[in-house]
C-alpha cells in the first residue's frame, strides 16, 4: 500500500514536471546552501588544524601582556628579554629549546626591485622550534648571532619578488637603512591558516634587529619547543611558574604575560570558522523554511485543482486517511527529491569552492544525513495541512467541482 | 459472493428520511419524509423534475450524505451509526458508482482507473490487474486497457466507469444519470449493459434519470416531487399516470 502510494505520488509529480521543478527549487537551494556552507567550513577548519599541526603541536609561545591574546594588551606589561629565553632552556627540563622572536614590517630593496615584507629578528633555534629547513645557503653562525652581523635568511616569496628564480645567496639586500647579506633561503611553506603568506619573510639575527631596527633590547615573543616526551600542558604550567618567578609576580596577582600552545591557537581559529559556518548555515536554513512554504503553497493549489479527483477517490471507497496519506506522501517525495538534488548540488559546489580556496574537500556524512531528514521533515510538516484539507473534502461537493 | 443476503432484509431501506440544507429563511428541504425500500436484485430508477431531491436521495443511498432525520439501513445496518471510515469501507465493498460525467481520472489509463477501488482494498498488483482486465472485458473494452480517457469515446468512457464500479465486486451499482452525456444509440448500449449486469450477475441497480426511455429498463420507478416520493410502480404504471395527469 505505501509503495503503491509512493508510485502514485511520483506519477502525480511527473504529470506536472515544470511546476514540480519550480516547487522543489526552494528546497534544492536551501539544502545546497547548507551543505555547501558546512562542507566548506569543515574543510577550512580541517585546513587550520592541519596547518597548526604542521607548525608543531609541541610548540608554545610566550608573550608579554595579560589575559587574552589580541591587540591592545601588550603595551602595558614589561617586555621579555634574552635572559628569559636562556632561563627557559636551562632551568626547565620540559623545554627542549626556545628562541626569541621580534617582528616588524618594512620594505626590502634589491637593485630596482623592492617589496613590502616582514622582518623577524630571531636566532638559529627558531628554525629548530618550528622545524623549518633551509634549502639553499646556510643558517646563522654563532658568531653572527653574538655580534649581530647584518646577514639574512629569506623566504621563497621574498626571493621571487627580489631575485626571480636566480640564486640570491651572497647578494645584498637593503632593509630600511641596513644592508644585509643573504646567506640562506627557507623552504617554501605556503599560506598559513591566518591567510598570510608565511614565505613572505626575512630573518636576521635578533641582535641585529634589536640594535639596528628597534634600538632596544626587548624581546617581544618567545617560541618554545616542549621536550619530546613531555606534554605541552605540563610544559605550559612549568613555563608559567618560571616566568611568574622571573617577573616577580606575587601569589594571587594575575600574570602579566601569557603562554599559548598551538592547540589553543587551533581551537581559537577553528572556533572563528565554526561561528562563521554556523551563521551562514543559519541563513541558508531560513531558505529551507521558505522552500517548505513553497511546497505548502503548491500542494494547496494542487488540492484545489484535483478536488474532483479527490471526490472520485472518496466515492470509490478511499478513506480520508488514504487521501491524506496520498497527498502527504506526494509532498514528502517532492521535498525528498529536492533534498537529494540539493545535497548533490551542495557537495558539487563545495568541491569546486574547496578546489579554488585550496582547502581539503571534507564532506560530512552526518550533515548529508541531517539535510536529507530535514528535507523529508519539511515535506511532512508543510504537506500535512494541504493533505488534511484534501482528506476532509466533502465527497459530494468534490464530485460537483469543475 | 458472500454479501448476497439470503434472508429477505432489503438492501436499501430509507425510513422517513428528511434532509434539510441551510437554516432559517434559506432552508431547503431536499428530502422530506422519504420512504424507499429496494430489495436485492432489483433494478430501480429514481425520477423526478430537477430539484425534486432525487440526487440527494442518490447521495444518501451512496453513503456520501447523511440524513437530517430519519433512518437509512443498508443491509439492515444503520448507516448513521457508522464512522466516516466505515462508510468509506461500505462504499468500497458494497457499492459501485457510475456518474453522468463519467468521472474517470484524467491522464490515467482505463486499466488504472478500473484498478482504483482495488488499490484502496489493498489487493496485490497482479491480482488487481487481472480483475481490472476481466472487468474491462465484461463491458466490451478489451484492447483499450492502456488508453487514456481522452482517447476514448463517451460511450467507452462510461463503459470504463462501469468497469470500475464492477471491479469492487459490488452488491449495488448506483448510476447517476449514466446516459445524460450520451446520444441515444450509446445510451441504449449502456442501458443494455446495466440490464445485463442486473440479470446475469444479480447486481442491484439504482439509477437516477430524467429520460423515460432509460427508466423503462428498470423494474420499478420511484417518482419524486419536491423532496417527496409521489408514486412508485412499474415504468408503465408510473408513466401512464403521468400522461393522464398531464
Amino acid at each position: 500500500m505505501i509503495w503503491e502510494t509512493v508510485r502514485l505520488a511520483i506519477q502525480a509529480i511527473f504529470r506536472n514536471t515544470l511546476r514540480s521543478i519550480l516547487t522543489v527549487l526552494g528546497i534544492v537551494i536551501g539544502v545546497a546552501a547548507v551543505i555547501a556552507m558546512v562542507t566548506v567550513g569543515q574543510g577550512s577548519s580541517n585546513q587550520v588544524t592541519a596547518d597548526v599541526e604542521k607548525l608543531g603541536t609541541n610548540v608554545l609561545m610566550v608573550m608579554p601582556g595579560a589575559g587574552r591574546m589580541g591587540p591592545g594588551n601588550n603595551s602595558v606589561s614589561a617586555a621579555l628579554e634574552m635572559k628569559d629565553v636562556e632561563a627557559l632552556i636551562n632551568q626547565l627540563s620540559s623545554v627542549r629549546t626556545a628562541a626569541p622572536y621580534n617582528q616588524t614590517s618594512l620594505n626590502a630593496v634589491y637593485g630596482t626591485e623592492d617589496t613590502r615584507t616582514s622582518l623577524a629578528g630571531t636566532d638559529a633555534r627558531y628554525l629548530d622550534v618550528v622545524d623549518w629547513p633551509i634549502v639553499m645557503g646556510r643558517g646563522f653562525l654563532p658568531a653572527e648571532e653574538s655580534s649581530g652581523r647584518a646577514v639574512c635568511i629569506i623566504g621563497e616569496t621574498v626571493r621571487q619578488e627580489l631575485f626571480g628564480n636566480t640564486d640570491p645567496i651572497g647578494e645584498t639586500v637593503r632593509l630600511k637603512n641596513v644592508s644585509c647579506d643573504v646567506i640562506g633561503l627557507l623552504e617554501a611553506k605556503g599560506a598559513s591558516s591566518f591567510g598570510t603568506d608565511q614565505d613572505d619573510i626575512v630573518l636576521i639575527p635578533i641582535k641585529a634587529f634589536q640594535r639596528r631596527v628597534t634600538g632596544s633590547a626587548d624581546v617581544s615573543m618567545i617560541y618554545v619547543a616542549a621536550a619530546n616526551n613531555v606534554s605541552t600542558d605540563r610544559a605550559l604550567v612549568e613555563i608559567e611558574t618560571l616566568m611568574r618567578e622571573r617577573r616577580r609576580i606575587g601569589a594571587g596577582e594575575e600574570d602579566d604575560f601569557n603562554v599559548r600552545d598551538m592547540k589553543q591557537l587551533a581551537s581559537m581559529l577553528t572556533g572563528i570558522t565554526d561561528v562563521l559556518t554556523g551563521l551562514l548555515s543559519a541563513v541558508a536554513a531560513v531558505s529551507l523554511l521558505v522552500g517548505g512554504i513553497g511546497i505548502m503553497n503548491i500542494m494547496l493549489v494542487s488540492v484545489t485543482e484535483r478536488t474532483r479527483e479527490i471526490g472520485i477517490r472518496l466515492a470509490v471507497g478511499a478513506t480520508g486517511n488514504q487521501v491524506l496519506l496520498q497527498f502527504l506522501v506526494e509532498a514528502v517525495v517532492l521535498s525528498i527529491i529536492g533534498g537529494v538534488v540539493g545535497i548533490i548540488l551542495g557537495l558539487s559546489l563545495a568541491a569546486i569552492a574547496s578546489n579554488i580556496m585550496v582547502i581539503p574537500f571534507s564532506p560530512d556524512p552526518m550533515i548529508v544525513a541531517i539535510a536529507f531528514l530535514f528535507s523529508a521533515a519539511v515535506g511532512v510538516i508543510f504537506g500535512y495541512f494541504p493533505a488534511r484539507r484534501a482528506a476532509r473534502l466533502d465527497p459530494i461537493e468534490a464530485l460537483r467541482h469543475q | 459472493m458472500p454479501h448476497r443476503a439470503a434472508d429477505t432484509t432489503p438492501v436499501i431501506e430509507l425510513r422517513n428520511v428528511t434532509k434539510v440544507y441551510g437554516h432559517g429563511e434559506a432552508e431547503v428541504r431536499a428530502m422530506d419524509g422519504v420512504d424507499i425500500t429496494i430489495e436485492s436484485g432489483e433494478f430501480v430508477a429514481i425520477m423526478g423534475p430537477s430539484g425534486s431531491g432525487k440526487s440527494t436521495a442518490m447521495n444518501m443511498i451512496g453513503c456520501l450524505d447523511s440524513p437530517t432525520s430519519g433512518e437509512y439501513l443498508f443491509n439492515g445496518v444503520q448507516v448513521a451509526k457508522l464512522s466516516q471510515d466505515q462508510r468509506a469501507l461500505l462504499r468500497r465493498n458494497y457499492l459501485g458508482f457510475v456518474f453522468q460525467g463519467f468521472n474517470l481520472l484524467a491522464r490515467t489509463t482505463a486499466l488504472e482507473n478500473v484498478e482504483l477501488p482495488m488499490i484502496y482494498k489493498g489487493m496485490p498488483a497482479t491480482e488487481r490487474r487481472e480483475k481490472a482486465r476481466e472487468a474491462l472485458a465484461k463491458v466490451g473494452l478489451s484492447g483499450r486497457e492502456h488508453h487514456d480517457p481522452s482517447e476514448l469515446s463517451g460511450g467507452q468512457q462510461q463503459r470504463a466507469a462501469i468497469a470500475r464500479a464492477l471491479a469492487g465486486n459490488p452488491q449495488v451499482i448506483l448510476a447517476d444519470e449514466p446516459t445524460g452525456n450520451l446520444d441515444t444509440k450509446l445510451s441504449v448500449e449502456i442501458m443494455e449493459l446495466l440490464k445485463d449486469l442486473n440479470e446475469r450477475d444479480h447486481i442491484t441497480i439504482v439509477m437516477v434519470t430524467h429520460e423515460e426511455d432509460m427508466a423503462a429498463y428498470a423494474h420499478r420507478v420511484i417518482w419524486m416531487v419536491d423532496g417527496k416520493v409521489e408514486r412508485t410502480g412499474t415504468p408503465e404504471e408510473v408513466f401512464s399516470h403521468g400522461r393522464q395527469s398531464a
